[in-house]
């Protein structure tokens, strides 16, 4: 059977990472190599490695980061954040990236899409949608969509674009709620559910989670086929695996033992 | 010395890497030469069944294939692993090796297209590649087309429907999903293809 996939994000920032990440067992608790290693053992499906900062002078030791991080990472592994044209997407590829995750520059201009999946695979391109509930007659389902780190709004409804995004040959989509990021008060469910229903492509939910059961919860009910979530040590539980073993407990399809 | 075939399909970093990891020998390479004087054979790939088209382009169909008949062994992965099928829908010009018969379809529409994700193994028995995997244990796939179920079936995945997830037949291997992006049990794939006789 398909389990629902649980993926650790690392938030970087000139080559550390930022936020998190509360590891008793490491030496180093901001080396994204150390720690995307540990999450793996600990059960996570998948690794994103977000760039927050992403300028340009720190591109490369961003590549730095990920080549030391993939090499003997064997589950996949997203890299996010700066990616702008095809020539981005490609460096990340050859330092060890699995997939891109693109966001203010797939808005800008869609065909951004459509390149890097016909060089690399429609496996390989993950679009970030960051969104936010309006109350805007212009954003008919009331959800915007948000650029430059969510920052800008982008006049743009989150539904639709997710449904612009899969045609220009997105594999998936890595949905956050803005309103619940960082609030650990549960994801959005009802934007999860909308807009993994209007689209045949996985869909990972993020941003709000704070329990096991706000896993649950967006796996039922919001339809999501993956979840997300950076500072996922902050639940009183120890690991990942403690997680998938709620999940689990609750009829959810994980990948356990791992 | 493994030859990981680059016909320009996608990435083939994570593969290379893998194997590294494991300690083996491994070229990538898109020369004709360079694969047939390789002892095993890699054939990768992601993304449209039409990018194999290359491998015809380039010479390197009929160097896998003579490798293969010489009694190499062959391991396609993903689309590489499609490919030793008769052909598949998603580029119904293209003819595929025909190792196993039949062809790749799309999934039906009662499933979500693509199958991405962990999904677990249903193992038939007696498979070298898949020596000391326990069945039901979950891999990593990512595909639109599925394989069906043949005699060289060596291990099923159910999405709607069974198909094949793992083919075999006496040197040549097939595995619809990543290995090398499927934790330790992938690696013990890799590590069993590494360690067959090169001779098959």
């Amino acid at each position: 059977m398909l389990t629902k996939r649980i993926i650790a994000c690392l938030d970087m920032d000139g080559g550390r990472v930022v936020k998190g990440v509360q590891f008793v067992n490491l030496r180093d608790a901001g080396d994204p190599a150390e720690c995307a290693a540990a999450h793996a053992r600990d059960g996570a499906d998948e690794i994103v490695l977000l760039d927050i900062t992403a300028t340009s002078d720190k591109r490369k030791t961003m590549l730095d980061v990920v080549s030391r991080t993939a090499r003997s990472l064997f589950v996949p592994v997203t890299v996010g954040g700066g990616i702008r044209e095809l020539s981005d997407a490609a460096d990340v590829f050859e330092a060890g990236a699995d997939k891109i995750a693109i966001n203010s520059a797939a808005v800008k201009d869609p065909s951004l899409i459509e390149k890097i999946a016909a060089r690399f695979g429609s496996q390989a391109v993950v679009v970030a949608i960051d969104a936010r509930r309006v109350n805007n007659s212009s954003i008919k389902d009331g959800f915007e969509v948000f650029v430059a780190g969510g920052r800008t709004p982008a006049g743009r409804d989150a539904i639709q674009w997710a449904r612009e995004a899969a045609a220009c040959g997105a594999g998936e989509l890595l949905l956050t709620s803005m309103d619940r990021d960082g609030t650990k008060s549960g994801f959005d469910c009802e934007l999860t559910q909308r807009v993994a229903d209007a689209v045949s492509i996985p869909v990972i939910a993020s941003g709000g989670a704070g329990t096991p059961q706000h896993f649950i919860d967006v796996f039922r009910d919001g339809h999501a086929d993956a979840a997300l979530a950076a500072s996922i040590f902050h639940f009183g539980l120890e690991n990942i695996g403690q997680l998938k073993l709620q999940l689990r407990a609750a009829n959810v399809p994980v990948r356990w033992p791992c | 010395m493994i030859a990981i075939v680059d016909y320009g399909a996608g990435n083939l970093k994570s593969v290379e890497k893998a194997f590294d990891y494991l300690g083996a020998n491994v070229v990538v390479t898109s020369e004709p030469e360079k694969v047939a004087a390789a002892d095993k054979i890699v054939l990768p790939g992601v993304g449209h069944f039409s990018a194999l088209g290359a491998l015809v382009n380039m010479g390197l169909r009929e160097a896998v294939l003579h490798g293969a008949r010489a009694g190499k062994p062959l391991l396609g992965i993903c689309l590489g692993m499609q490919w030793l099928f008769e052909g598949s829908d998603e580029a119904p010009e293209l003819v595929g090796a025909g190792i196993f018969g039949g062809r790749c379809r799309p999934f039906p529409s009662s499933v979500k297209s693509p199958h991405v994700g962990w999904n677990s193994l249903t193992i038939r028995g007696g498979s070298r590649l898949l020596r000391n995997v326990a069945s039901e244990s979950f891999v990593y796939f990512t595909h639109s087309f599925q394989a069906p179920m043949v005699s060289g079936t060596a291990a099923a995945t159910e999405y709607g429907v069974p198909f094949s997830a793992v083919v075999e037949k006496e040197n040549i291997f097939g595995v619809q999903f990543h290995p090398e992006k499927s934790w330790n049990v992938g690696l013990l794939m890799l590590r069993n293809f590494c360690e067959l006789d090169s001779r098959g």
